[in-house]
């Protein structure tokens, strides 16, 4: 096979133009005939009943069209475990409740209706510390489960336990051991664009809903649900993405205000668009989910790991969104981040009258890894042994399946790790204390797909026109990761066009085959192998046309040069070069005979052969459409949670070189080295965007972001006061782009969104401790922090 | 609600507006002209997703009154392209090395830029990060941002 004309390279962002030039149309510039606005009334208590609530003064402000409370709108449970109604009724157990919607023409006008309801409350005692919650006798966030059986306690009925081989065997074995407690906090997705849906009901009502969700099948599941118990089983659903300003995870779950606008729309029957402002996103949106671990490793003199146990309690707040199921994907890197034969772990999520969370980048992988490799650092330096050795001496290999029967493939840890070492001059640097310091921590990912719903599958379609355009249906969505390029660098090369011939269409349930969602990283991986099944089709269709319309092309060609010059001889043509489909390729927008590939007869370009096949006969013109539907053959956890869950996974290691000021407490990182096993890179710029963007993000979640929540309220709900890191906040990042190719992978491709945040904090947090000896175990390590550690250490 | 009548130029062409003197730049540009390019973030001048050039400064539209229009001119992304279609060389270079990706920050980080350029042809790395020291993003991890704008600065020289 010759080279690849379009995969591997740095193709431009070019069909993503319109965002360069302000002619992208987001939710928020998107505008219905008739369009109301929404505006929700939130809660000003954290547990308390709701007596009364009087809305006739919002009722009769000029421009109001609905008011919805709890009592006038169906008392139906929605969410993960059906924990919770849309408005709610009786009491409200956060201070995000929504207790009242109104529909009005303005935003304006809505929100000045939102502020005249008036709520009165008894407030009721409230608990706000997951493990004073679990204690006996706190105080009940919810008196009854979903059924309405009274519940005793505020632990949650999942059962996140995982545990392979004899622990007190292994601790009895361990010549070295460490033990730590490890904890992370909320950090806010921040979505440069604000969350935000129209919902819109035809005559029949029939459900459009504009919406930026990355699941856009899973969203129509959970309406349905929601439209058989509001007696409106069966009506159409079609969810539709605007352009999408960021995800990170927000919009995995369908959220409350997108009921609140269903709601509203239905009432007014009128297109509702509900748009969060920013202290919304900060007050009600989901964020990622804290938890704190009690860790312990145990190893051998060789330093190899005999067991690590680990006991995880999450603050799931009020309600439960997909923050409850983070455990699960904590259990890949407890499980299966180095070879560790025995593993326990637990992890108990317990409401409380706090914010309730939802998934960011990595899910729950950033807080599992973190204790993770805090924990490694400590064991290896127990043992006496480097912890960049240490982690060598633990890596996984290709081969392995680890005790989770992850099944690993591809995997270029060993390189990774190497990689940093050299990059950072590890062993020069490391242990000296003197207020500079190397750290490094690693990662497992999924990166070949996820399945957490039993159809893990990807769906796309693709159809020519007689000009060699193609039209390609994506069931995926693009919320900014590049995947408009990538999909058409893949499909341009699987089909033998050019990429600008390819014009995609994302997130539309109306048109597309199903999908499981953009998440897990698994977009690439996912649409490039569906993208290499339909182009197959797609291809095989074209060059059976072709053996049949060629020899007619290039005779009609001949006939008419013989016509123009009565003198031209016609040459001897072995049309058995073009016999069967088999024997021709297409490539650079040409069809060709394999055996001749630069026939000067043979050699047709794509679109004459497509324009001959439609514009002819009555009953032969033919169009040239495919469809494919890729499931690959992975395994949903089972009760032990176990199972190959993805057909890959990402490796890598991230590498730091921090300058702490003992006098300030400040870290100031002076080099990253991220480096990631990535399969191979589809499109190397693109890639390192998703390096860069995450590594920051990273960074942010170890040094600086933090959602202060006291007592049940968002104390920083700006960017003035929640610490996302600016363009002044030079972090130096060297990412070393490991590519083993992956069997598995489309050109060998394997995910890359979420990884290079994964490792990020605790490579900060173990290069804070080799430069002042002190380790910060809480996120995010503040100066505050670190003055109290060193001071203590005085 | 009582009603301004504000003259100003806009990406070039002399235009009047009548809106409540409430109104801030950015509400007139989105409602009035249905400019939408020019992004509310955050709507309190933290996050530079509404960043236009006035006079030949890039500011927060969010934060600035319509009365205070009169008589400026006004560049906001729409008209940063040439007539014809043309891409400005700063477009060009975030389409080119991955400076955009979600794109919500993209227009004001567009609009920033090219304030600092038209100023300053030939900035510092540093220079570069200080005009959009107020543009957020949460893609990037701004690095390919930097890198557009400096890639944008060579290209015109």
């Amino acid at each position: 096979m010759p080279d690849h004309l379009f995969v591997g390279k740095s193709i431009p962002r070019t069909i993503e133009a319109d965002k360069v030039t302000g002619k992208a149309v987001y939710i928020n510039d998107l505008k219905r005939p008739g369009m109301l606005h929404g505006k929700i009334l939130y809660s000003t208590h954290a547990h308390a009943r709701i007596k009364h609530i009087d809305t006739s003064r919002a009722e009769r402000l000029q421009g109001v069209r609905a008011v919805l409370t709890g009592q006038n709108i169906p008392d139906v449970r929605v969410g993960f475990i059906k924990d919770q109604t849309v408005l709610k009724k009786d009491v409200v157990r956060q201070f995000r409740d929504e207790v009242a919607a109104v529909a009005a023409i303005s935003p304006e006008i809505a929100e000045e209706a939102v502020s005249l309801i008036q709520v009165e409350y008894e407030p009721i005692p409230a608990v706000f510390d997951p493990f004073e919650a679990m204690k006996e006798g706190a105080p009940l966030v919810h008196e009854t489960d979903p059924r309405g059986r009274p519940l005793k306690s505020n632990i949650l009925p999942l059962p996140w336990e995982f545990a392979v081989g004899d622990m007190e065997q292994a601790r009895k074995e361990a010549a070295f051991t460490a033990k730590d407690d490890v904890s992370t906090t909320w950090v806010n997705q921040c979505c440069m664009g604000t969350s935000g849906c129209i919902a819109e009901f035809d005559q029949s009502n029939n459900l459009t809903l504009y919406d930026q969700t990355n699941v856009i099948f899973g969203h129509i599941g959970r309406i349905s649900e929601y439209f058989e118990r509001i007696g409106l089983a069966g009506k159409k659903i079609r969810v539709v993405n605007p352009v999408v300003g960021g995800s990170f995870g927000t919009k995995l779950d369908t959220d409350i205000y997108e009921f609140i606008a269903i709601q509203l729309a239905l009432k007014t029957r009128k297109p509702v668009k509900i748009l969060f402002d920013r202290e919304e996103e900060f007050l009600a949106l989901p964020p990622r989910q804290p938890a704190v671990f009690t860790i312990e490793q145990g190893c051998d003199r060789e330093g190899r790991l005999i067991y690590r146990h680990c006991e995880a309690v999450l603050d799931n707040g009020a309600y439960t969104s997909w923050g409850a199921t983070t455990p699960s994907v904590m259990i890949m890197p407890m499980s299966s981040l180095y070879r560790v034969p025995t593993v326990y772990f637990k992890a108990t999520c317990v409401y409380t009258n706090n914010i309730y969370a939802q998934a960011m980048r990595g899910y729950g992988n950033p807080q599992a890894t973190f204790a993770v490799e805090t924990s490694m650092d400590s064991l290896a330096e127990a043992a006496g042994i480097d912890p960049a050795e240490f982690r060598l001496i633990n890596r996984n290999r290709p081969g392995d399946e680890t005790p989770m029967n992850l099944k690993i493939t591809s995997c270029g840890l060993e390189e990774c790790i190497t990689a940093v070492k050299d990059k950072l001059q590890w062993d020069q640097k490391r242990g000296k204390h003197k207020g500079r310091g190397v750290g490094m921590a690693s990662l497992i990912h999924v990166a070949g797909g996820a399945r957490v719903t039993k159809s893990d599958g990807h769906g796309i379609m693709v159809k020519l026109d007689e000009f060699g355009h193609v039209d390609v249906i994506e069931s995926g969505t693009d919320q900014g990761q590049g995947s408009p390029t990538v999909i058409s660098q893949i499909i341009a090369e699987a089909l033998g066009v050019h990429p600008e011939d390819v014009f995609l269409t994302f997130g539309d349930t109306a048109l597309a085959l199903w999908d499981a969602g953009t998440h897990a990283s698994r977009h690439t991986f996912m649409a490039g192998n569906a993208a290499l099944i339909v182009c197959a089709k797609a291809k095989r269709q074209i060059l059976e046309m072709a053996v049949e319309l060629v020899p007619k092309i290039v005779k009609g060609d001949l006939k008419r040069m013989k016509r123009k010059n009565p003198e031209f001889v016609e040459p001897d043509l072995d049309y058995g070069l073009i016999a069967n489909p088999e024997d021709m390729d297409i490539r650079d927008r040409m069809i060709f005979p394999k055996k001749a590939p630069d026939h000067p007869y043979f050699k047709v370009p794509i679109s004459e052969v497509l324009r001959n096949g439609l514009h002819v006969g009555i009953g032969e013109s033919r169009v040239v459409v495919a469809e494919a539907f890729y499931d690959p053959p992975t395994e949903m956890l089972n009760r032990e949670m176990k199972g190959n869950l993805s057909m890959t996974y990402a490796f890598g290691t991230t590498g730091v070189e921090v300058e702490v000021d003992e006098q300030t407490g400040e870290v100031k990182i002076l080099k990253l080295v991220a480096a990631h096993d990535v399969g191979k890179a589809m499109n190397p710029t693109l890639l390192l965007g998703q390096v860069y963007g995450a590594g920051y993000t990273g960074v942010g979640y170890a040094l600086t972001e933090e959602i202060k929540v006291r007592n049940g309220r968002v104390m920083n709900p700006s960017f003035r006061d929640y610490q996302m890191l600016t363009a002044m906040d030079v972090v130096p990042i060297e990412p070393v782009i490991v590519e083993p190719g992956d069997k598995d992978g489309p050109y060998g491709a394997k995910g890359v969104g979420e990884p290079g945040l994964v490792p990020t904090a605790p490579a900060i947090a173990n290069a804070v401790y080799d430069a002042i000896g002190v380790r910060i175990r809480d996120l995010p390590i503040t100066p505050e922090k670190i003055l109290t550690a060193l001071k203590e250490r005085k | 609600m009582k009603k301004v009548s504000v003259s100003f130029t806009l990406n070039g062409d002399p235009v009047t507006a009548e809106v409540p003197a409430t109104w801030t730049l950015l509400k007139t540009l989105r409602e009035y002209f249905e400019l939408t390019g020019a992004k509310e973030g955050c709507g309190v001048g933290e996050c530079g997703a509404c960043t236009v050039i006035v006079d030949g400064l890039a500011v927060n539209s969010c934060l600035y009154p319509i009365p205070e229009v009169e008589g400026r001119s006004v560049t906001t992304i729409e008209g940063v392209a040439a007539k014809d279609g043309t891409l400005h060389p700063i477009q060009k270079a975030f389409l080119e090395n991955n400076g955009v990706q979600c794109g919500f920050c993209t227009s004001g980080m567009i609009m920033s830029a090219k304030a600092l350029l038209d100023q300053n042809p030939n900035p510092s790395e540093d220079d570069i990060r200080r005009s959009i020291s107020g543009n957020f993003c949460r893609c990037t991890g701004y690095v390919q941002i930097v890198e557009s704008i400096d890639m944008a600065a060579k290209a015109d020289q």
